[in-house]
């Protein structure tokens, strides 16, 4: 079999590249499963259907899709402008930190409690991607590998944290910051439920991502930026200022997922926040073709991934690593099978190079 | 202090600098043939939990890490079939690795968490333990050591001094100049990628069989990251990233004295020591641009296709 390049991308294989991976990854599963010793059809079940049983778990659906979008929004921008923000999980984990500070500090004392405890959350994710943005402008330090340092780092400042200054004086030494007060808290959105206002805000950078990117200038510019550094350095688009907003942007995003997770379903400071949202925003954003509908609908599936890796935890007694090995194969199978949306098979006897 | 703690933080540093340098030269051997794979921080844990399931099973450490460099060229053989076969995003791709690799030996290195095994230096020579405290520590620079040492040494000269080095340089520097040529281009690529990922296997099991040893889930713990920034600090040169790997070793095992040494920091600050000298290495590197320009494979990172 040999590869030939499409004269245009396949605008039908970009949609379908996505489905046929989630297929293979689903078959990928089942042999995992079958692997481990136990019944694929059961633990597809496991993992796809059954949570979605009954209302709670939709709930726990649109909280587990929430950080995913929000992770996933900024890091697809980026990678449109050809930034890669690969180190959301740090900037979420400096949100929550952010909020968290002041939430503690301000306690009970009124209503713009919340408000602020976002704004605050917002500004730690933005200026961790900050730090990356300076670096990579002043200094030419490239983003991957100073975002994920960068993560490493504010997962180990959490963890100082939370046996340190924020402390709960009163927790029998756990490590844990104290409850945030009821006014620093995001509320459920219905009764019985743990989903709160965070999704609707998720759900807002959906129509906002989309406009920003396909009709304003601004978005132009990124993609131009992404697709052809010499035309956009010709036309004047600051590869600069792209770097700078794309951080920024994703930073800021990822850290307001950050702080919906403490003053929501968590509520306070512990050492591990997240179950890899940041990293799996990454997948979310290429398994959404890094367009908004594209991203709402992958963070939805990737939000069940983990709401069914914690039924097998629970049913099959299977390890959650077993979500981050399906997750990682959704990822491989797309990225080949994504091969097709620029490249045409041709079956031939000739031999290729190599 | 003396002799035996110097010779002792000596030897620490090296241990800690032994896998880094193992990964590290793998990647760089990698992306002189112009692949940049993101992924060797998944293909160290797979390696460190591999090699150190078959040494718990075979009873033998050496099988353990023949299995550890298998478990690594396979995943990179995964890599290079995604990335030159079908021309996917390198950069995607190897994130997509760490990704799969991080899950895979979490998953199946459950069921070895915690289970303490004899040390790869202990295994060479067991009958020595009774000696002067000297040589004990000179007897923890196990082989793998000696063998990161002499490494930097071996890559220098294959790529700077052999044939085949010579061509692997120019598949990286320009793959289409190489290709009309008659090289290989793709066959080349996927062989340089191989070898990186055996190394970095290598260089996980060293973690779990020498420097532990025994396996945890998440131990490469970023090591895999810190190798691909040492890639970029030595400019693409074997011994300039060794040098870099020994600079990491000493500021990992420092921060592991620091405490001993009375300097008064959480265990969790001191823990980020690495990353933030990782950071300031690619900071000092990065600055001087004409400099990477010049010593960057010109072709790093580009798919090549032939046409037709």
């Amino acid at each position: 079999m040999r590869l030939e390049r499409r004269a245009a991308a396949s605008a039908a294989m970009a949609v379908l590249a996505p489905v046929i991976a989630v297929m293979l990854a689903g078959l990928g599963a089942a042999a995992l499963f079958a692997a481990l010793g136990r019944d694929p059809l059961a633990c597809l079940y496991t993992l796809f259907i059954a949570p979605l049983a009954d209302g709670n778990g939709w709930s726990e659906l649109g909280l587990k899709a929430t950080p995913l979008l929000l992770c996933a929004m900024g890091i697809a921008v980026g990678v449109r402008a050809n930034v890669w923000n690969i180190g959301a999980e740090g900037q979420f984990t400096m949100g929550a930190i952010a909020g968290a500070a002041v939430a503690l500090g301000l306690g009970d004392a009124g209503w713009f409690v919340l408000p602020l405890v976002l704004v605050a959350g917002v500004a730690g994710g933005a200026a961790w991607g900050g730090v990356a943005a300076w670096l990579r402008t002043r200094c030419n330090a490239h983003e991957i590998l100073v975002t994920l340092m960068l993560s490493y780092v504010a997962i180990q400042i959490l963890g100082w944290l939370v046996r340190g200054p924020m402390q709960d004086p009163e927790g029998f030494n756990f490590p844990q910051s104290p409850m945030f007060a009821a006014s620093a808290m995001l509320a459920p959105l219905f009764e019985g439920g743990r989903v709160t206002g965070a999704l609707v805000l998720a759900l807002l950078t959906v129509p906002a991502g989309a406009v920003l990117l396909d009709r304003t200038v601004a978005g132009y510019r990124l993609r131009v930026v992404g697709l052809a550094p010499g035309a956009a350095r010709y036309a004047g688009f600051s590869e600069r200022r792209a770097v700078w907003f794309c951080l920024l942007l994703s930073g800021g995003l990822a850290g307001l997922a950050g702080v919906c997770e403490v003053a929501g379903p968590i509520g306070q400071l512990m050492p591990s926040i997240s179950p890899g949202y940041g990293f799996a925003g990454i997948i979310v954003a290429f398994l959404g073709r890094l367009r908004p509908v594209g991203i709402l609908f992958a963070a939805v599936l990737m939000a069940l991934l983990y709401l069914g890796g914690e039924s097998l935890q629970i049913t099959q007694q299977l390890p959650l690593a077993a979500t981050g090995v399906i997750q990682g194969m959704l990822l491989l199978f797309l990225l080949a099978a994504d091969v097709f949306t620029l490249f045409r098979p041709r079956f031939s006897r000739s031999h290729g190079d190599g | 202090m003396d002799e035996v703690m110097i010779v002792a933080l000596l030897v620490a540093t090296l241990r800690a600098a032994a896998p880094l340098i193992l990964a590290g030269l793998g990647e760089l051997v990698c992306e002189r043939a112009g692949v940049l794979n993101l992924g060797v921080e998944g293909m160290m844990l797979v390696g460190a939990m591999v090699g150190f399931a078959a040494t718990l099973t075979s009873g033998s450490v050496w099988l353990g890490l023949l299995a550890a460099m298998l478990a690594g060229a396979a995943m990179a053989g995964v890599f290079a079939v995604l990335t030159i076969g079908l021309a996917a995003n390198q950069v995607a791709s190897g994130l997509a690795l760490t990704i799969f690799g991080v899950g895979f030996s979490a998953l199946f290195g459950a069921p070895y968490q915690s289970h303490p095994i004899p040390g790869l230096a202990t295994v060479v020579f067991p009958h020595l333990s009774a000696a002067a405290p000297l040589v004990q520590q000179l007897l923890l620079i196990d082989p793998l050591v000696w063998l990161a040492l002499a490494a930097p040494f071996l890559a220098g000269r294959f790529l700077d001094r052999t044939r085949a080095g010579l061509i692997l340089r120019a598949v990286g520097e320009s793959a289409e100049v190489a290709h009309a040529l008659g090289y290989k281009v793709m066959r080349i690529r996927a062989l340089a990628t191989v070898f990186g990922g055996a190394m970095a296997g290598l260089g996980g099991a060293y973690l779990s069989l020498a420097y532990t040893p025994m396996w945890t889930e998440n131990m490469v713990s970023g090591r895999g990251w810190i190798a691909l920034a040492l890639v970029v600090f030595s400019t693409w040169k074997p011994l300039l990233l060794a040098l870099g790997a020994v600079l990491f070793g000493f500021v990992t095992i420092a921060g592991f004295q620091a405490e001993a040494w009375g300097i008064p920091l959480a265990p969790n600050l001191l823990a980020t020591l690495p990353y933030l000298a990782t950071i300031l290495v690619l900071v000092l590197i990065s600055r001087d641009t004409l400099r990477l320009k010049l010593n960057a494979p010109a072709a790093l990172g580009k798919p090549f296709h032939p046409a037709g």
